[in-house]
């Protein structure tokens, strides 16, 4: 019995952070926050030279072979520090050709995701939040037409994988015809979406039993993640104002009623570390219950992180109702981890029919 | 991370199976004694295997083993799936045993340990006065000594089972001119004595498991002190390490979960069964992310526990949270039981599961019990957020300090 982190992670969360702290401080995080794009190259350089971006890629591809587990404890230090850029869409797109691709499939597209020179990313949901594969409506044929709505950073895409009906996914390349892409104006300005429609656009199917719900459980954990993450972080954040801020000649940590609402955010957040850790371990050793944990962890601690954001803004008073103010850079992570693949009612419903009630 | 146990972990795990059929239930003539003897045979069995009562040590009547918070935590399993004895759960094993093996005399060890565990005798704690609840420590109850007795004067309250104790362990102020934490001594007391008087006190489920206990000159001779004079205050502290249950409280949590599923299956929501209500779907599928995340957090605390390392913050934080989740889940049961929350608590027997309607109205109370007593949910929030999150102490409460 071992519920724990290795020291390899705990290091790999230390690099993944250190780094972070260097390229993209608040400061610079900042100017990406209200800057055209929503990505940083060169802190895309910096994380893809970390190997994080492959993580979960298999070495013979140039990836570093690790777990999800691995990816999820990234994802938290990446939620923790905001991350702006196409983390989520890209493993995810790579795990999906890992495990879904031909030889020949894997050969073409991995390396290049592996080592970060290519992005990738998920076009999942369909309108009216269809983010179900066995909602997938786009018809499968020997091109793709159709539209897919908050593709995570699909401008800067080189590579889209696309889910279609019956929970199919296929690979669409950047410069294939009949794509085009209309800006979504999405709250997460580190996250950022396009819609992107289809016109007989030219597509590889990858093989049957392609890991469409593999991808939506693993999307699930590493929001998960990324919502403990930014949960910890406000949560510091919070502290540490209460512990400068005077009023009354004392600092406002002094005052029971904001040190009980802390000691609450506090209790939204501690807890919610190891049920993520062990919805990541599922996904790889405990199978059967993969989907079930990851649904629960994912509308848990998601909307935990949500209460913890808004309790952060209260606890800044007035200037926590800022743009100025960070709180409202992971105010909006919450609204993203909470939105994305679907909402946490829907998670919840299906974490019971499951369970078989 | 890994969860599985180990290979030396589960061979330990066959043994302690193996145990468990061989000897429970009882067979033969055994299996006519009444139920406490039965348990208390199996338990002598229990320890003679080293299996109960692991960190007392064997002149005491434990079985004196090696600490390993993995190997306690499969006896609990294995015994527990066959609902064999495990260690008597009275306050004084809990309390007071490990308080004197930390700070006792020899004499006192000889005295009560043994008999306390095999559930011989019984102990009340005498702390809470009806001026002293949060602030503890201000306690008024007096103790005189003359000659070789300890005089004892005053009133304590919430005392739980002291209608059917032999013995009270007490902080008493004996030393009225020290400061607050300093004045104070940790004394043994004899409860069938004249100067000692139990009035039950009627909780809101009707029932009666507390009590006042007044002192009047009650009477203790004067070695029926653990530690010195003064040091009762930081004997009250000593707290039991070895082999801490850090899963149990999210277990409990967990078969609370199971029960309000398997009332939910039973129960309607406006003429339909409510789990096909939506709403009562969302709740019940909200409080097992609670859940999820208290068990995990308790397997945080043992891996924490097995190494030896100090768990941080999740530890100061594990009652607050139980009590937050039995809100949630009482909550829901009252909803659940419709029209037959308007019936009284009845006789209902307290425990985790509740056996019909009145059990659950007992539990809807009994929560809010869980969560006053020992440090009411407020004082957890202020013990986290100054010991866990390093905010200043309470102004009021920067007391003449403990040193």
């Amino acid at each position: 019995m071992n519920f724990d982190l290795t020291d390899e992670q705990l290091m790999l969360q230390d690099t993944v952070g250190q780094a972070m702290l260097n390229e993209c401080p608040v400061t610079h995080l900042r100017t990406i926050f209200d800057g055209d794009s929503g990505h940083d190259g060169a802190l895309w350089e910096t994380l893809s030279g970390l190997g994080i971006v492959g993580l979960a890629i298999p070495e013979e591809y140039g990836g570093a072979g690790l777990e999800i587990l691995d990816l999820a404890v990234t994802a938290e230090t990446l939620g923790y520090h905001a991350a702006p850029g196409p983390f989520l869409g890209h493993v995810l797109a790579a795990l999906a050709i890992a495990e879904g691709g031909s030889p020949e499939q894997k050969e073409k597209w991995l390396p290049g995701l592996a080592s970060g020179e290519r992005i990738g990313t998920v076009a999942l949901a369909e309108s009216g939040g269809q983010w179900q594969p066995d909602q997938w409506q786009l018809p499968r044929g020997d091109t793709l037409t159709g539209k897919k709505e908050f593709v995570p950073f699909g401008e800067i895409a080189d590579l889209i994988v696309v889910g279609a009906t019956g929970g199919q996914l296929a690979v669409v390349e950047k410069d294939a015809p009949g794509i085009s892409l209309a800006v979504v104006d999405g709250v997460d300005l580190t996250r950022r979406f396009q819609e992107v429609d289809f016109a007989s656009t030219p597509c590889e199917w990858l093989g049957q039993g392609a890991p469409a719900e593999r991808v939506r459980d693993v999307g699930r954990v590493l929001l998960a993640a990324d919502a403990f993450g930014g949960s910890q972080r406000l949560l510091e954040m919070c502290v540490e104002y209460a512990k400068t801020r005077e009023q009354f000649g004392v600092t406002i940590g002094h005052f029971q009623a904001l040190k009980h609402q802390l000691a609450s955010m506090a209790l939204d957040v501690e807890p919610n570390r190891g049920l993520y850790w062990f919805a990541a371990y599922a996904q790889d050793h405990a199978r059967d219950e993969a989907e079930r944990i990851a649904a629960i962890a994912r509308a848990h601690v998601a909307d935990r992180f949500m209460q913890v954001a808004r309790d952060a803004v209260e606890a800044h008073g007035g200037i926590g109702f800022t743009w100025e103010c960070d709180v409202q850079i992971w105010f909006k992570r919450a609204m993203f981890d909470r939105a994305f693949m679907g909402t946490p009612a829907e998670d919840r419903e299906r974490s019971l029919q499951l369970a078989g009630l | 991370m890994d969860l599985n146990y180990g290979s030396e972990m589960e061979g330990f795990r066959d043994e302690v199976k193996a145990f468990v059929q061989g000897n429970w239930p009882l067979s033969g003539e055994e299996a006519d004694l009444p139920m406490d003897k039965q348990a208390a045979t199996f338990r002598a069995r229990a320890i003679a295997h080293g299996y109960l009562y692991r960190n007392i040590p064997q002149r005491y009547g434990g079985s004196e083993q090696e600490p390993d918070v993995l190997k306690a935590q499969i006896i609990r399993e294995e015994f527990g799936r066959k609902w064999a004895p495990q260690e008597a759960r009275g306050i004084g094993t809990m309390m007071l045993v490990p308080t004197l093996l930390e700070r006792g005399e020899e004499w006192q060890k000889d005295k009560f340990v043994r008999t306390t565990i095999t559930g011989e005798v019984a102990w009340c704690q005498g702390y809470s006065e009806p001026g002293s609840g949060s602030d503890l420590a201000s306690l008024k109850t007096r103790g005189e000594l003359q000659g070789d007795e300890w005089v004892i004067n005053g009133q304590k309250i919430w005392t739980s089972g002291a209608h059917l104790a032999d013995y009270m362990f007490c902080l008493v102020r004996t030393e009225p001119d020290a400061s607050k934490h300093a004045g104070i001594s940790y004394l043994l007391i004899d409860m069938k004595q004249p100067g000692i008087e139990v009035r039950p006190l009627r909780m809101m489920t009707g029932s009666a498991d507390f009590n006042e206990v007044f002192l009047n000159d009650a009477r203790t001779p004067a070695d029926w002190i653990v530690g010195k004079r003064g040091e009762g205050w930081l004997v009250s502290r000593t707290t039991l390490k070895h082999e801490r249950n850090s899963i149990g409280a999210a277990q409990q949590t967990r078969a609370g979960l199971k029960g309000l599923v398997d009332l939910a299956k039973k129960s309607k929501v406006a003429g339909r069964p409510a789990l096909e209500d939506s709403t009562i779907r969302q709740r019940l599928a909200e409080i097992e992310g609670y859940v999820k995340a208290h068990q995990y957090s308790g397997y945080r605390q043992l891996t924490k526990d097995a190494k030896g390392e100090e768990a941080g913050l999740i530890a100061l934080m594990m009652k607050l949270f139980s009590t937050e989740i039995g809100h949630k889940s009482s909550a829901l049961s009252l909803d659940l039981l419709g029209e037959e929350g308007l019936l009284s608590a009845g006789n209902a027997e307290l425990g985790v599961q509740a056996k019909d309607s009145q059990g659950w109205i007992a539990r809807y109370m009994y929560t809010l019990g869980i969560a006053v007593a020992g440090g009411t949910a407020n004082i957890q929030r202020n013990v986290i957020a100054e010991r866990g999150l390093g905010l200043p102490r309470d102004a009021a409460a920067n007391r003449s300090s403990s040193k």
